[in-house]
């Protein structure tokens, strides 16, 4: 018997599930549309808010009570100072620790009771690392509400997510390569100092990058360490020039100057808020193009 | 019929018929009967029962055999019968593998290497291993093969050291304008020579080459074993393939290993390579050789 062409046209079962799945198409489009319509909204709200605002006068003046003399100086600064600070205090940490755990970690259930709750420590919210630093770094240690202090509570934040990051990038490491160098009598340091993190940076690069845009915009933990405050001068001393330097200095940043302005009642501070909002904003984007760079001159 | 002719061409070539039993009756005869020789040569490695575990997973059983020295000793068998993890018993290279635990003796020119106070980097520096993959580093031909005799703290000439393993592995003459290129810029039988050169770099004794060809085409096949037979004037040469043509063309000395019923691999014979071939003396490697199955 000849199969008939109307035989072959979607009926029945087939016709709806052809309809279901044609329908998905536009149904996901439209989750996808959702998420980047909201955030170009916001960005178009903001820009058109602050963007007049934008100068060198902004960025170059210290905080203010008259909204049009205020400035971003003294938060940027600090934020530099305490970003920079972080990243030199969990980058080795981070990347130590996960070498330890890829490379030489016995398999106990002690490591893997550590393993899994790096994840957890990883999704801890922040205001809790706020606490955790006011308690022991700003009391105990005594550093007050310093750059230090606020340094040391970001590297704890950032650390469990640095460590997740390497350690992706170390397991990334083809165990050929390793084999390859164990075989010509390479040590297994050797091993790794030549070959696995070589190979692993641009992954571990990329990690503590991002880590280092979400502690950029951490406010609340650094508002518990005592960074809600007024700074008219500059974190400018280093520390080699005069002991600690401007590490123990008191500090603000700029989440926390943009928070600051937001709870104001005048409306001239709310555009100063939306100006510090695209600053921080071409500073994050900026990093994470750092990132994308990193990663692409790693990989040649 | 076709068993029967070679059943027929078997005992022709054999004088006593009670060197091959049943394969039945194999497994329970003792070890001393087993078709298993001593080369003649000194040997450099000394293998006596030797077992290794993954975890509870019994992968070699039993292995006794002496490595003759600047010969090519081949290791056969099918899939899973251990001739990898034997040959990585050799160097060491199942160390770092986790759950790993062996027992019985390997000896390298007369020195126990299973013994606490052997450092394994020290043996792997002797013993040169050559792997199914390619595995070039992702670095410049000059630094893959340099990198050994830098990590070993090798204080001669380097570019004489280069050119030299670059020679001996027979692809100087192919990459001596492009030293500083990646070595995964090569083909897939270059990349496997800069890999013994890199191999060669550290003045081993022994090269183990684990299926060295698999991932080959036929003609860098043929030019990666002129280079075993021209290495091995220098070298002892181990080598595990699945190629039974390349163990007859290569192989001095050929070993046959088998699975048991608990998946272990055992040594079933073990002699010349052109005894092996012609002249089977097991049941199991005759049917294995003639490809009746495996």
């Amino acid at each position: 018997m000849a199969v008939q062409a109307e035989t072959l046209r979607a009926t029945g079962r087939v016709a709806r599930r052809q309809l279901v799945s044609r329908l998905s198409r536009w149904v996901l489009l439209a989750s996808a549309l959702i998420g980047v319509g909201i955030l170009l909204y916001l960005g178009y709200e903001t820009v058109k808010e602050g963007a007049g605002r934008i100068s060198i006068d902004f960025l170059t003046s210290y905080p203010s009570r008259k909204a049009e003399q205020a400035g971003l100086r003294s938060s940027a600064l600090g934020s530099a100072w305490v970003l920079g600070t972080t990243v030199l205090l969990a980058l080795p940490v981070a990347v130590g620790t996960a070498i330890w755990i890829e490379e030489f970690a016995p398999r106990n259930k002690l490591t893997t009771f550590v393993k899994l709750n790096l994840a957890n420590l990883a999704g801890v919210p922040s205001i809790i690392y706020g606490v955790l630093g006011l308690a022991i770094f700003v009391r105990y240690f005594g550093m007050g509400p310093s750059i230090m202090a606020g340094a040391f509570t970001l590297s704890l934040m950032i650390i469990p997510m640095t460590v997740i990051a390497s350690q992706e990038a170390i397991r990334q490491v083809p165990p050929s390569i390793r084999d390859g160098s164990l075989a010509l009598g390479a040590t297994h340091w050797q091993t790794i100092w030549h070959h696995v993190l070589p190979q692993a940076t641009p992954g571990i690069m990329t990690g503590i990058i991002l880590a280092v845009s979400r502690a950029a915009g951490e406010t609340a933990a650094l508002i518990m360490v005592g960074a809600f405050t007024f700074i008219a001068f500059d974190n400018n001393s280093l520390p080699v020039a005069n002991g600690w330097g401007s590490l123990l200095d008191d500090f603000t940043t700029i989440p926390i100057q943009i928070y600051n302005w937001t709870i104001r009642p005048q409306p001239e501070f709310r555009q100063n808020a939306a100006a510090g909002i695209i600053v921080l904003m071409v500073a994050v984007l900026s990093l994470n193009l750092l990132a994308a760079i990193i990663r692409e001159r790693f990989r040649r | 019929m076709t068993e029967v002719r070679l059943r027929t061409q078997l005992s022709d070539g054999i004088q006593d018929p009670q060197l091959t039993p049943p394969a039945a009756a194999m497994t329970a005869t003792s070890v001393a009967t087993r078709p298993i020789i001593d080369p003649p040569e000194t040997a450099v490695f000394g293998l006596s029962e030797l077992n290794l575990w993954y975890g509870h997973k019994h992968a070699i059983g039993d292995i006794g055999m002496k490595l003759p020295v600047n010969k090519v000793t081949a290791l056969i068998g099918p899939s899973g019968c251990g001739k990898s993890t034997l040959l990585r018993c050799l160097n060491r290279m199942n160390d770092l593998i986790p759950g790993v635990h062996i027992k019985g003796s390997v000896t390298y020119h007369g020195q126990e290497i299973y013994t606490p106070h052997i450092d394994p980097v020290e043996v792997r520096r002797r013993i040169g291993m050559v792997f199914q993959k390619p595995n070039p580093f992702p670095k410049t031909i000059y630094d893959n093969v340099a990198f050994g005799a830098r990590v070993n703290g090798y204080s001669g000439n380097m570019n004489e050291l280069v050119e030299r393993s670059l020679r001996q592995a027979a692809l100087w003459d192919e990459v001596k304008d492009d030293l500083k290129k990646s070595g995964l810029a090569l083909s897939g039988g270059q990349q496997q020579r800069l890999c013994i050169a890199r191999a060669l770099a550290v003045q081993p004794d022994v090269i183990l080459m684990d299926e060295p060809c698999s991932a080959l085409d036929p003609i860098a096949t043929l030019k990666i074993e002129d280079l075993i037979r021209e290495l091995v004037q220098h070298y002892t040469i181990v080598i595990v393939t699945h190629n039974m043509q390349q163990a007859a063309r290569v192989s001095d000395y050929t070993a046959f290993m088998l699975a048991d019923e608990h998946g272990a691999g055992r040594l079933v014979e073990y002699g010349v390579t052109s005894e092996i071939f012609t002249n089977p003396r097991d049941r199991r490697t005759e049917d294995y050789i003639t490809g009746r199955f495996g």
